[in-house]
């Protein structure tokens, strides 16, 4: 079996005295899904914080086992979705995407640049600065700018947020590609109708702890909310 | 070293842009060093008061400092706008990388307010600085890193803090007296040689100053992005 993408053991996180997670495993395998689920405050955000590397963890490791085999700089291997969208609001949209293809020391950015606006539907606003951008037209640049380098793992915090039904299915599709190509993802969402549809498999958080495991059939599917009948 | 060099140009240029894009800094920095300069200048009348001549080198490394807090407080704020610090940080960007490119985008600010107020002090304080304006460059250049450096590092710290903007100038200036002091000794001994005869001393002291905090900055950096 190959070696997962992402491995967490026993990672718990305090803020203050307050254990936001407790002793979580996780593995997720090259070429899968994982939908990361929870209600508020069950630790989903900073689980993947940790998994992104912009908060270390009070206790437990994360490693990269696969990546680093193919022996690539942990921060170029990782694209992160978050509740922040990442980008300056005094740029427009290529410069923003050019900033980014330059810190992961892409050579030639601005074929790359052009196609991801293509892809997104921003190419008619590709010298508008972002300020002047709907809630909608930021979260599409927020996922052209977590893909454009091509990253082993995706980290979606709440992905869907703000879109419309285009852009829902240019995610989807852009996931599912993803995988096709043996990249790895973890969702976050409250969506559970979308993060099935997309998954392979369901981690679900509760106040800390991973209570279930397991992989997304058709059941789960038809009947989401029945996900938190698992809940101790 | 090429990627690491690439990475601060790509800081510093998008800093920059950032900021001529809407000029909210400079437009503010600008108008502070002017109004203070004019403040000064009634305070402390040239015309009337010899001793205030003296003093004038003083009075304009003090508007500069104060000026270039202002530029100094939305270098790391505008990384908060939007998480952005988080991208920074996810990134493959090294601490050293980010704190030089914004320490040259900061100082290069910085230096644009003290040579756009400079001749407007000329004309308050009745100073001939025209003939001495290439043994100057230098000093506000390296009086500008001085304040760059050290307020770079700072902005890391106060960075996520919701009281930076009063933070940062109380960490800044106690830091800052040193290469202040030296900067006004260097500038009086080019408008008045025969008051300072030695500039020499000083001028070592401001450039071993900005050695020794561009170092700190740069040694710093990683571990102040991870802990804000």
């Amino acid at each position: 079996m190959s070696e997962p993408a992402i491995r967490a053991r026993r990672v718990a996180k305090y803020f203050g005295d307050f254990p936001a997670l407790r002793e979580v495993d996780l593995d997720v395998r090259p070429g899968r899904v994982l939908a990361l689920l929870g209600r508020n405050g069950a630790g989903k955000t900073t689980l993947l914080r940790i998994l992104a590397g912009l908060s270390a963890p009070s206790a437990g490791e994360v490693s990269f086992p696969a990546a680093d085999a193919g022996n690539r700089e942990r921060h170029g291997r990782i694209g992160v979705v978050s509740h922040g969208a990442w980008i300056y609001d005094e740029l427009t949209a290529a410069e923003n995407l050019r900033f980014f293809c330059g810190l992961y020391g892409m050579a030639d950015p601005g074929p790359v640049v052009a196609a991801w606006l293509a892809r997104v539907g921003l190419e008619r606003f590709r010298d508008s600065r972002v300020a002047e951008f709907s809630r909608g037209m930021r979260q599409r640049l927020t996922i052209a700018r977590a893909f454009l380098h091509e990253p082993d793992i995706l980290l979606l915090d709440e992905p869907w947020t703000a879109l419309d039904d285009r852009a829902t299915q240019l995610l989807s599709a852009l996931l599912d590609q993803a995988r096709r190509e043996g990249r790895s993802a973890v969702i976050c969402s409250h969506q559970l109708r979308e993060a099935f549809e997309i998954a392979d498999e369901v981690a679900l958080l509760h106040r800390g702890r991973l209570v279930f495991r397991g992989e997304i059939d058709a059941s789960l599917r038809a009947h989401p909310q029945s996900l938190y009948e698992r809940l101790p | 070293m090429k990627r690491f060099l690439a990475h601060v140009r790509i800081v510093a240029l998008k800093d920059l842009r950032c900021e001529f894009r809407d000029r909210q800094v400079l437009n503010a920095a600008i108008s502070f060093a002017l109004v203070v300069l004019l403040m000064f200048s009634f305070t402390f009348d040239p015309n009337t008061n010899v001793e205030v001549r003296s003093l004038s080198a003083g009075l304009l490394w003090v508007v500069y400092l104060f000026a270039g807090v202002l530029v100094l407080n939305r270098g790391f704020a505008r990384e908060t706008a939007n998480d952005c610090l988080d991208a920074l940080v996810a990134a493959p960007l090294s601490g050293d990388a980010l704190f030089l490119g914004k320490t040259i985008s900061s100082c290069a600010l910085i230096l644009a307010v003290e040579l756009i107020s400079l001749p407007v002090f000329g004309i308050f304080f009745d100073s001939n600085w025209l003939p001495h304006f290439g043994r100057l460059l230098p000093v506000l250049a390296l009086g500008s890193w001085s304040f760059a450096a050290v307020g770079t590092t700072f902005g890391a710290i106060t960075a996520n803090n919701r009281l930076r903007e009063l933070m940062l100038p109380l960490l800044l200036f106690p830091v800052c007296l040193p290469a202040l002091v030296a900067c006004m000794s260097v500038t009086w001994g080019i408008f008045d040689p025969t008051a300072v005869t030695e500039i020499g001393p000083w001028l070592r002291l401001l450039i071993g100053f900005d050695i020794i905090y561009t170092l700190l900055g740069v040694m710093v950096m990683d571990t102040l992005l991870k802990a804000a």
